[in-house]
């Protein structure tokens, strides 16, 4: 890893890199410069040294590579493709720009790709249990997806404002065998699930893993879920050299925690040419205060055992933040990205919720693909950058980015619907409810829990 | 443990050994329900038998904390509590009793103060030290040097499933006491102390801690009696906050003179 604890030497990182200095791709962990760590309670030292040697171990052991391969393949239908999105690319100054393509893996997000392999260990330690906490539902479906696949059980903590944004996920989630524990404390998103998972792993961690969702945390979780998201960045690499010939201008993805992120970052962090972008989270607008661009306006402090760029107040306090996407709704980041923001290898830039709602809507009716709100993020970014690289350029299609599409829509066509006013006052789509029929088939064998995310969606 | 120089918390743990007693350390959160109460209540918690005081700062995010103190905490931040008043709270106490007055705390509050300034300042209060529920000594080495400069206490802590190494490192850390945790869990009253609480003492007395004191559900007189026949002191902390929420101050004066009624080494083996 490239060592560099002080803002000084951080610069030299930076410009030795430029010059063809050391890569950037093998950073282990615990520390990215100054960044990382692991700020937690002694209680949970033990467990994740045992996650991380057991980790080790397995990255070393050619038949959990197989295992994973296979699963990778076989269950969520790796390699997931690079589309060229050229009606869309018309928006974005000609740009030709390539989505990856992870809304088509199975659940429906990249999110699968950690989950899969953070399983495998869970079984490895002898562990029996596995907690994660949710923000868009994404990681928690694709947590009781892998618990259900691998025989384990699964909890999982969402806030209760999560739940109402994301309720088709909730249902997803009881529907795969999970328990779904909506969480009441602070904001009651993210960070609040978080703190309740930590809060159960300390307690019940003798069989229970906790299936940390992104690459933040204490140490080895940004290292590791990092390395199981690499694959993204591997497959987008040689698929864009096949496709067009050459490494892309650039590329772009949205920052939640960031392993969507880093896991296409990764396979071109050494190549100089290849500007890399981060999508935040902006919300209403930084300047509202109402966001949740943690490296933009955050300063490093530390919470859920890293230090990283953190939205705080002058008292230390975290400050909450603000996305209509719950999978961005983190104040905090993932270390690595830090630190790749103070080298300058990375740019972090804040898309506000109507420029990502408005990418949501060009890339539905251009290209026929339901985005995440998270992705759409890295949609709206990517319509900048694009215009930005073929800005004054004779052959504007000589650019070429690729857009790590994360996730797929169906879970915020809810969140859609109303923000492009298709709802009327009782909250049905508009012109849905003309039928004066009464509803045929067995209603009474509703569910509790399809009737419990009814009530949670009034 | 190194002790260069006169330790409060130590001073008055071995006052508490020196009448054939283990210590009461009793835990309240600054702010809570107001600055002024905290202090109040503090000072009951003195009066009426505590040795040592930990004062919490109230925090965002509280991990190790259950729903109590989380309820108690978030209440004295929504009253306007900041973390500046902790240095009132202490100074407040620490001018009206002569028990040890040390502050527990997540570290992000302290890193945005700035470590030493933050160790400066708690000194000038009179405080004891820190406990830091979240800060290990292998990312503890600026609280290492402000705790030395500023001769505060630095107690960290030690857990059922602390590695004999760790315990090893982690014991020669602190100063002042190591704080052994019960049980593998969050703050909260529970119905029995765990047995896993005599072996974390024992194995932390053999790594050379002098004085170790048992926290995490001790909430009666009872517990108070089980923990006192093997540690140094015993540490509670949600009964008291109930207490506060409760019955207010004066709930906490008779809690803390019931609780202190299980201290004696005596008493344990009767
Ligand atoms: C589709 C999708 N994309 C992105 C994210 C953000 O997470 P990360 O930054 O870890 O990729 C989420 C999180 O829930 C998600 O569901």
């Amino acid at each position: 890893m490239v060592d560099a604890p002080t803002a000084g030497s951080e610069e030299n990182a930076a410009d030795a890199f430029l010059q063809g200095g050391p890569s950037l791709r093998n950073a282990s962990g615990p520390y990215f410069g100054s960044y990382g760590g692991r700020w937690m309670p002694e209680s949970l030292i033990a467990a994740l040294d045992e996650v991380q040697d057991t980790f080790e171990k397995a990255k070393a052991d050619p038949d959990f590579i197989a295992q994973l391969k296979d699963l990778n393949k076989n269950y969520s239908g790796r390699p997931s493709l690079l589309t060229e999105a050229k009606r869309f690319s018309e928006h974005a100054g000609g740009a030709r720009i390539f989505l990856k393509r992870e809304d088509l893996n199975h659940t429906g997000s990249h999110k699968i790709n950690n989950v899969l392999g953070q399983a495998l260990l869970a079984k490895r330690m002898g562990k029996t249990r596995v907690i994660a906490e949710t923000g868009a539902g994404q990681h928690g479906v694709a947590s009781a997806t892998a618990a259900a696949l691998l025989g384990l059980e699964c909890v999982v903590y969402m806030g209760a404002e999560d739940c109402r944004r994301q309720a088709l996920n909730v249902a997803r989630m009881q529907l795969l065998g999970a328990t779904v524990v909506p969480v009441t404390n602070g904001s009651q998103t993210l960070k609040d699930a978080i703190n309740d998972a930590l809060r159960d792993w300390v307690s019940n961690v003798e069989h229970t893993h906790y299936l940390l969702g992104t690459a933040a945390g204490a140490h080895p979780f940004p290292a590791m879920v990092r390395y199981f998201h690499e694959v993204i960045g591997a497959e987008a690499r040689s698929q864009i050299l096949e496709q067009t010939g050459k490494l892309p201008d650039a590329i772009a993805a949205c920052i939640g925690g960031g392993s969507n992120a880093i896991g296409l970052f990764h396979a071109f962090l050494d190549d100089a040419s290849v500007k890399i972008y981060g999508f935040e989270a902006g919300g209403e607008g930084v300047e509202t205060g109402r966001h949740a661009a943690a490296i933009s306006l955050g300063r490093p402090g530390v919470l859920h055992g890293a230090r990283s760029y953190l939205m705080q107040d002058e008292d230390g306090q975290t400050i909450e933040s603000h996305s209509i996407s719950a999978g961005l709704d983190y104040p905090s980041v993932g270390p690595e990205h830090s630190y790749l923001a103070d080298i300058g290898r990375v740019t972090y830039e804040a898309v506000t919720d109507t420029e990502a709602m408005d990418a949501f809507s060009l890339l539905c009716r251009t290209e026929g693909i339901i985005p995440a709100i998270e992705s759409s993020h890295a949609l709206a970014g990517a319509i900048k950058i694009g215009k930005r690289l073929t800005e004054g350029k004779e052959n504007p299609s000589d650019v070429t980015v690729i857009v790590n599409l994360s996730g797929r829509g169906d879970k915020d066509v809810e969140t859609a619907a109303a923000w492009f006013n298709m709802l009327d006052e009782e909250g049905h789509v508009k012109g849905t409810t003309l039928s004066t029929r009464k509803p045929k088939g067995p209603t009474e064998r509703t569910s509790e829990a399809a009737v419990d995310v009814n009530e949670d969606q009034n | 443990m190194t002790e260069e120089f006169a330790s409060k918390s130590a001073a008055a743990i071995d006052r508490a050994k020196a009448e054939g007693r283990a210590a009461l350390v009793g835990y309240l959160p600054a702010g809570y329900p107001t600055v002024q109460e905290s202090i109040e209540a503090g000072i009951a918690l003195a009066r009426n038998g505590a040795d040592l005081i930990e004062i919490g700062i109230p925090y965002s995010d509280p991990v190790m904390d259950g729903p109590v103190i989380q309820a108690a905490t978030t209440e004295a931040i929504s009253n306007g509590f900041r973390v500046a008043n902790v240095f009132d709270v202490v100074a407040g106490i620490t001018a009206a009793t002569d028990a040890a007055v040390l502050v527990m705390t997540y570290w992000n509050p302290v890193m945005r103060m700035g470590v030493d300034e933050f160790a400066r300042r708690l000194a000038e209060a009179g405080g004891a030290g820190l406990i830091t529920p979240d800060l290990v000594p292998d990312e503890a080495h600026e609280w290492f040097e402000a705790s030395d400069r500023y001769g505060l206490d630095r107690v960290f802590l030690v857990a059922p499933s602390s590695t004999p190494e760790r315990l090893d490192m982690t014991v020669k850390a602190s100063r002042g006491f190591v704080y052994a945790v019960s049980i593998m869990g969050v703050t909260g009253t529970r119905t029995s102390v765990s047995s896993s609480a005599e072996d974390v003492v024992a194995r932390a007395h053999a790594a050379g801690a002098e004085r170790v004191c048992v926290g995490l559900g001790v909430s009666n007189p009872d517990h108070v009696r089980e923990i006192a026949a093997y540690a140094d002191g015993v540490i509670v902390g949600t009964a008291l906050v109930a207490a506060l929420r409760d019955g207010g101050v004066d709930a906490v004066g008779q809690l803390t003179k019931n609780l202190s009624a299980g201290l004696g080494r005596a008493a344990a083996e009767a």
